[in-house]
């Protein structure tokens, strides 16, 4: 049996091509990418099997002239948990574009707060003295009772009195 | 009969799942199956870890075929542990989430999905460890994953979603490199039978062991969230409803845990790469316990602190001692234990107080004595201080390294000391804040945080879809947040005079809503097993030991899977 080069260099480039896109903020590109690295992996499990042969069904052919039929088997379950994986994906692409009409990878933003303390003892200061950055975000989906009401934003737009645009301050 | 009984973990909570789905319409019904199926199963482990203990290994050949080509399930006495502490604990989770669905209604948590999907995830992390075969394993863990991505984002609200991206996108990276490896070894040994790849293995050339070795490691240790590839767990599971992240926190990286052991006892018990992981296990926990310092919120202080913990068993795993192996395992119970039964709490914390940030809350020990007792027990615990099991569990790993007696050990020894100080202090400063502190303390409704706080929440609510009610809620959005600005304003404006201005803003402490009993029934259970962990150490800890010396024996394995109930060793 002769190596062929064929297969390496297709894997090599599905593997080069998909880390790159998986790199990427846009979360459609993150899911080609998975496709392309997916699509790797199962070119790889085939060329496991070695030589090609024929189909391994007993009766049509000897068992010392059949292909491997594991990895062929392998691949299939691959591409059914590819395939699932895929569409949840999608979904959530859908979800965060109805969301907030962006498919982007998003920052944590309390991540970004705890890093860009000022203070390295903020947390031992009163909320209200401390610059708005340095506040808890609203992290949690809590489960607050103020949310669950649901009139907080009436509640909030009445008793002040708005609003000074940015520049006259 | 332990032939029957070793599919039953994974096989019930499928039908399960299925029947489930059947009786969506029906909470009660969809309750009664799931609490049913998962006594069922935990009663099924039970049975396999007595089995496991008395008689040693046992392998099962699914379907009767011969084993290096059909499915083995191998129960020993590491995976009949897991098995029973994992199915404890989904128990005592799915127990608090029932409570929590009946407390809230359906509005929160589409009951209808939460059950099939939870039953789904047991499903795999019980495949996980009862596989026999790396192909099996990796199944299982995409059953578990798939499982989490829909328990994670549930509901779909934008942060869940984008935490849910994070997660999906790292755990199928490292599912990619799992399954290239399973190529890889398939190539060059010709099977994926573990106890066949234990033989087989060693022959290889060196290189080409280290390449497979690595690989596996690097596609378990992102899933155990081992330092340098943790970074995606704390972004992630804090967001998730609280049972679920109980159940994530406990179970999910306890599974990549224990694919390391396998790797390192079973497939490559040479030793190799063992310095490399011990490093690994150092700054896990060194690294973890630092970002849990600096954290405000509950919930994400106890995601890392998880991370850091799994410092602990790498470092007992990287031993490759019985001992040392032997404490990994007991940290491993003890740990799955004590973090479910954390976030468990937190997420009584939140309903009670309103929110999981220190700076939000304050004089919970006053105003619910019974909460405070169970954060302080597990807080405890986790830090190891002495009656606890945690305590045990780190001091027999801290002795495995002193015995081990290399530099390198020593230097991770004073690393887990001083992890073990800083966990301290980092439950110490939530119990002085939040329940400790004077509840005048707590800023109140009105505050400029309040409300910048709640606004940023109300921003981030779902947008409805439709150009008309879009731009409405852009508006509004813009309101609400000016509306806050000018309340910061206030307040910092009228920073001197602040008595008055508080006390005129200041309402009575919003009204305790009163904890559904059923959750904190659940969370007092499982506090109370993380405490009970205590009573039956001596007898886990000689089990652990038994289980290592299997471990690094490995002809029981070995032999179960080839002598077992296999009519013959199908050779080649």
């Amino acid at each position: 049996m002769t190596p062929t080069v064929v297969f390496p260099v297709i894997i090599g480039g599905l593997y080069t091509a998909g880390v790159y896109l998986l790199l990427d903020r846009s979360l459609t590109r993150v899911l080609v990418g998975f496709l392309l690295l997916g699509n790797a992996t199962n070119l790889l499990l085939l060329s496991t099997g070695g030589y090609r042969g024929l189909a391994p069904i007993l009766g049509y052919a000897e068992p010392d002239r059949m292909s491997d039929p594991l990895p062929q088997a392998f691949i299939l379950t691959a591409i059914v948990i590819t395939f699932g994986i895929s569409a949840f994906v999608l979904a959530m692409i859908h979800r965060s574009w109805a969301l907030a009409r962006n498919e982007a990878v998003a920052n944590d933003e309390e991540d970004r707060r705890v890093a860009g303390r000022h203070d390295t003892d903020a947390d031992e200061l009163d909320p209200d003295l401390l610059a708005p950055e340095d506040r808890p975000a609203g992290h949690s989906d809590s489960l607050s009772a103020r949310r669950r009401t649901g009139a907080d934003l009436t509640e909030l737009a009445d008793d002040v009195t708005l609003p000074l645009s940015g520049d006259e301050r | 009969m332990i032939s029957v009984l070793a599919p039953l973990p994974v096989l019930l909570p499928l039908l399960g799942a299925a029947g489930n789905l059947l009786v969506g319409r029906h909470p009660r019904t969809q309750r009664a199956v799931s609490l049913v199926v998962l006594t069922a199963v935990l009663v099924v482990s039970v049975v396999l870890l007595l089995q496991a203990d008395s008689s040693g290994a046992t392998a099962i050949s699914v379907g009767g075929w011969p084993v290096p080509l059909g499915i083995v399930l191998v129960v020993d006495r590491l995976s009949a542990l897991m098995l029973v502490v994992a199915s404890t604990v989904a128990l005592g989770v799915l127990w608090f989430a029932v409570g929590q669905g009946s407390a809230d209604g359906s509005e929160e948590t589409p009951l209808s999905i939460f059950h099939p999907t939870f039953l789904v995830l047991i499903a795999g992390v019980s495949n996980a460890f009862l596989a026999g075969d790396l192909f099996n394993l990796y199944v299982g863990f995409e059953i578990l994953l798939m499982a989490s991505y829909v328990l994670l984002t549930l509901g779909g609200s934008a942060p869940r979603v984008r935490a849910g991206i994070t997660y999906v996108v790292v755990s199928l990276t490292s599912s990619l490199i799992f399954l290239a490896a399973i190529g890889l070894i398939y190539a060059s040994t010709g099977t994926v039978t573990m106890a066949q790849l234990a033989t087989r293995l060693g022959e290889l050339p060196a290189g080409m062991q280290l390449l497979l070795q690595s690989m596996l490691l690097i596609a378990f240790c992102i899933k155990a969230a081992v330092f340098p590839l943790s970074a995606w767990l704390p972004d992630s599971y804090p967001t998730a409803p609280a049972p679920v992240t109980a159940v994530f926190a406990g179970l999910l990286t306890k599974v990549g845990v224990y694919a390391i052991i396998r790797t390192q006892t079973l497939l490559f018990p040479g030793g190799g790469l063992d310095d490399l992981l011990m490093w690994a296990g150092l700054a896990t926990m060194v690294m973890g316990i630092l970002g849990a310092v600096a954290q405000t919120d509950i919930r994400r202080m106890l995601s890392f602190t998880l991370v850091s913990h799994i410092g602990y068993m790498v470092f007992g795993i990287a031993l490759g001692t019985t001992a040392g192996l032997a404490g990994a395992i007991f940290y491993v119970a003890h740990h799955i234990a004590i973090q479910t039964s954390l976030f468990l709490v937190a997420g009584l914390i939140e309903r009670q107080g309103g929110s999981t940030s220190v700076n939000r809350l304050g004089g919970l020990a006053k105003r619910s004595p019974m909460l405070a007792v169970l954060f302080f027990v597990p807080a405890m615990n986790l830090a190891g201080i002495p009656p606890f099991s945690g305590f045990i569990g780190k001091l027999g790993l801290l002795q495995a390294g002193v015995a081990d007696g290399s530099p390198l050990a020593l230097t991770v020894v004073a690393g887990g000391v001083v992890t073990s100080l800083l966990t301290l202090l980092a439950v110490a400063r939530v119990w002085t804040r939040a329940f400790w502190r004077p509840a005048t303390q707590e800023p109140l409704d009105d505050t400029a945080a309040a409300a910048a706080s709640d606004a940023g929440a109300q921003a981030r609510e779902p947008a409805p879809v439709g150009t008309g009610e879009r731009s409405a809620d852009m508006s509004a959005r813009k309101a609400a947040w000016s509306a806050a600005w000018q309340r910061h304003e206030q307040v910092a404006t009228a920073a001197p005079g602040v008595p008055a201005t508080r006390a005129a803003s200041v309402r009575a402490l919003r009204p305790l809503r009163p904890l559904p009993g059923v959750m904190v029934g659940a969370t007092a259970v499982m506090v109370t097993l993380t405490v009970s962990l205590t009573g039956i150490a001596g007898a886990l800890y000689g089990y652990t030991d038994r289980a290592a010396h299997d471990l690094l024996d490995r002809t029981a394995y070995i032999d179960a899977v080839f002598y077992g109930h296999v009519p013959a060793k199908e050779g080649e």
